[in-house]
């Protein structure tokens, strides 16, 4: 296997003197859906977050395109083409949805905002519905149509989504999941961050399994949804 | 007072506001009935005063009475009277409204003169075109920090002072006349700003507030206390007046009337001044409109509404954050230039905390963020306590020692509460999005929920 495009190597992170994530190590390869599983609390967004920076890692590195980004600024390693959906969403609810994606374009001056909104709103074209709506006022659904749209429009290589399943329902979920696959046939990579273990696992090409700040379990999609302990504690509705 | 009974008589409301008047009446007496004072040999003696009383009372019935007749018209109407009594402006009515009030006041001066003399005018254009336009551009320069940016500033007098006192000093030690003053103090101002945000880059909300808060005391207290070079309390006196692009408004052979060929009179530079910050506010407004539309002034708003989401999206909120304070800051220095100038004397009273919670009221009246709504505010907020000092007729019913003025911040606090119990947030809440699709339209914010929706 060649480099990975992003990986993470013995990474702890703190909160104060809390310790989020106990020697993480991940590796992302360019063009995979890579998907990290956990209970509530596991420290899944506390990796994403860690990623960009916030919280930064206090051990350990973190590497992408064979560059250390560990200590960058959060607002200069989104300028490196990595862009997240982050949990719960974040849209900016006063702003319109046209004004949330051009958010997004902000990254690249917005030299390519109308072709890249026209991409996104054939993508979720619910979008070009409410373009002039304000985000406070779609759907969750559209809100996180809007999340991950918006993170798309700074032309990422690699795109961080965390739990955008979180309070959909079942039809906009495999809506959600299907564009999924659909950016990375068309090349993206995707890390993803999920409770939905199921519809994750089937979806990516290999999968992290996180408990208290450490991973326990990695694999491809498939192996791991055969493991009768990921069956158990995510699977069949146990702990 | 409770809510009205469903079904309203005339003899209930009737009742209702008797009953009403008897409590007043009540509370009338020990507090207002009799005044004590001294005679000549030091005793004390009461001085009725049930005049006062009877006016307290009929207040309080005629209050009640509207009240219940207006209760009764909203449940006719079958629910929100009081939400169709907000100005909810489509967007062109917007427009049109803002440029039919910037041609009202470009005539403004022509309109007082003749309406009022060559005498009264001074009055209306000073007391009210300009005081009003001073807080407006004001209220347009904190509008930056607080309704685009999201930065709760309680010090924002800080920066008029800094503009104020950069003009004085500047024009009365170096002799620079105020058409160069003003862009160095505006500079100045907002050079302070950058150096307020750099230690609260990292606080949000009810902290910012606190330290911003300080900081306006701040420097309050060293332009109290700095004397060799501020004069303490005493202010600095014989400040340069702003010359008509070098000719003076003064009595000489030089000045303007005698150029001009005009009888002298003090009129002209009060219009003078009057039109000065009229641009001045309209500069701001249009740097405002401006900035709104670029990516800085899209990155404010977003930081008002999510710091982290913006972190992600690769904005870089530390120079976001400077550019709101710099910019807010600028504006203030600017008024603070031109409030300088205008008086010809200055002294740290002018700038305590009760300036910057008027501006910040009339930026959170307004509707944060909306320019319109600023303006409305500052309106209805300085002309309203102007107007006070016009009510020589309230003598005649509550006494001759009645001092309308003296219930301006009491004024100010009812107003404060009532528009925010009607119209929570703020005057004009629709915020125009900076960008369109296919056709301009308001976005309402009565239905969005601050924060994450
Ligand atoms: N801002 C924060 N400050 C302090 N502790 C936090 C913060 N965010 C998360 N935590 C803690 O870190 C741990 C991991 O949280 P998180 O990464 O959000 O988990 P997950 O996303 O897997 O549900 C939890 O114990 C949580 O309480
Ligand atoms: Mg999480």
């Amino acid at each position: 296997m060649s480099a990975p495009l992003l990986s993470v190597e013995n990474v702890s992170a703190f909160y104060g003197s809390i310790q989020a994530l106990k020697g993480v190590s991940i590796e992302v390869a360019d063009k995979e859906i890579v998907t990290l599983i956990g209970a509530n609390g596991a420290g899944k967004s506390t990796l994403m977050m860690t990623i960009f920076g916030q919280p930064r890692a206090r051990e350990g590195r973190i590497v992408y395109e064979g560059r250390d980004i560990t200590q960058l600024p959060t607002h200069e390693i989104a300028r490196l083409r990595i862009a997240q959906s982050p949990e719960g969403r974040r849209i900016f609810p006063r702003m319109t949805v046209r004004e949330n994606l051009q958010m997004g374009a902000e990254i690249d001056g917005g030299q390519h905002f109308e072709a890249d909104l026209a991409k996104v709103c054939e993508l979720f074209p619910i979008l070009a519905k409410r373009i002039d709506q304000r985000g406070g006022t779609l759907s969750g659904g559209e809100q996180q149509m809007l999340a991950i749209g918006r993170a798309l429009m700074s032309r990422p290589r690699l795109l961080l989504l965390d739990e955008p399943s979180l309070g959909l329902a079942p039809l906009v979920v495999r809506q959600i999941f299907e564009v999924i696959a659909e950016l990375n046939r068309q090349g993206m990579t995707v890390f993803l961050v999920e409770q939905n273990a199921f519809h994750a696992l089937k979806l990516a090409h290999r999968g992290y399994v996180m408990v208290s700040g450490s991973v326990t379990m990695s694999g491809t999609g498939r192996e791991l949804l055969a493991r009768p302990e990921v069956r158990a504690a995510y699977l069949e509705g146990g702990r | 007072m409770s809510a009205p009974a469903s079904t309203l008589t005339i003899p209930g409301a009737v009742r209702d506001a008797l009953k009403v008047g008897l409590i007043t009446l009540g509370l009338s007496i020990p507090i207002l009935a009799v005044r004590t004072d001294q005679n000549l040999s030091n005793q004390i003696v009461l001085l009725p005063r049930w005049g006062l009383v009877a006016s307290a009372v009929g207040i309080a019935i005629a209050v009640r009475l509207a009240y219940l007749l207006l209760a009764a018209v909203r449940q006719a109407r079958g629910g929100a009277l009081i939400g169709s009594l907000g100005v909810r402006l489509p967007a062109q009515a917007g427009t049109m409204f803002a440029r039919a009030a910037v041609v009202f006041l470009f005539l403004y001066p022509v309109i007082a003169l003749s309406l009022a003399g060559t005498g009264g005018a001074v009055k209306w254009i000073d007391n009210f075109g300009i005081q009003i336009l001073i807080f407006i551009m004001l209220g347009w320069g904190l509008n930056i920090v607080v309704g685009l940016a999201g930065l709760l500033d309680l010090g924002y007098v800080a920066f008029y002072a800094v503009g104020a006192y950069t003009t004085a000093l500047l024009g009365k030690t170096f002799g620079l006349s105020f058409w160069l003053c003003l862009p160095l103090a505006g500079i100045l101002a907002a050079f302070w700003g950058i150096i307020l945000g750099f230690p609260v880059l990292r606080l949000r909300g009810d902290y910012l507030a606190i330290v911003t808060l300080a900081f306006g005391e701040i420097i309050r207290l060293v332009l109290i206390n700095w004397v060799p070079v501020t004069n303490g309390y005493a202010g600095i006196t014989g400040i340069p007046r702003p010359s008509f692009f070098g000719v003076p408004f003064n009595a000489s052979d030089q000045g303007f009337s005698a150029v001009f060929g005009l009888p002298f009179s003090p009129l002209y530079r009060t219009v003078f001044l009057f039109y000065l910050i009229l641009l001045l506010a309209l500069l701001t407004n249009w740097v405002t409109l401006r900035l709104r539309r670029l990516p800085v002034g899209r990155a404010w708003e977003a930081l008002r509404e999510d710091e982290i989401a913006c972190r992600a999206l690769g904005i870089n909120t530390t120079s976001t954050k400077l550019t709101a304070f710099a910019i807010g800051a600028g504006f203030g220095g600017f008024a603070g230039s031109f409030f300088a100038a205008r008086q010809g004397f200055i002294s740290p009273e002018s700038f305590t905390f009760m300036e910057s919670a008027v501006i910040l009221a009339i930026v959170v009246l307004g509707g944060m963020g909306s320019q319109v709504g600023v303006a409305i505010a500052a309106v209805l907020m300085i002309g309203g306590t102007e107007i006070l000092r016009e009510l020589d007729w309230m003598k005649e019913i509550f006494g001759s020692g009645f001092d309308p003025t003296q219930y301006r911040m009491l004024l100010f606090g009812l107003a404060m509460v009532l528009i925010m119990v009607w119209r929570p947030r703020g005057l004009v809440s629709t915020r125009e999005p900076s960008i369109f699709l296919s056709e301009r339209r308001a976005v309402s914010g009565a239905h969005v929920r601050e924060g994450h929706g």
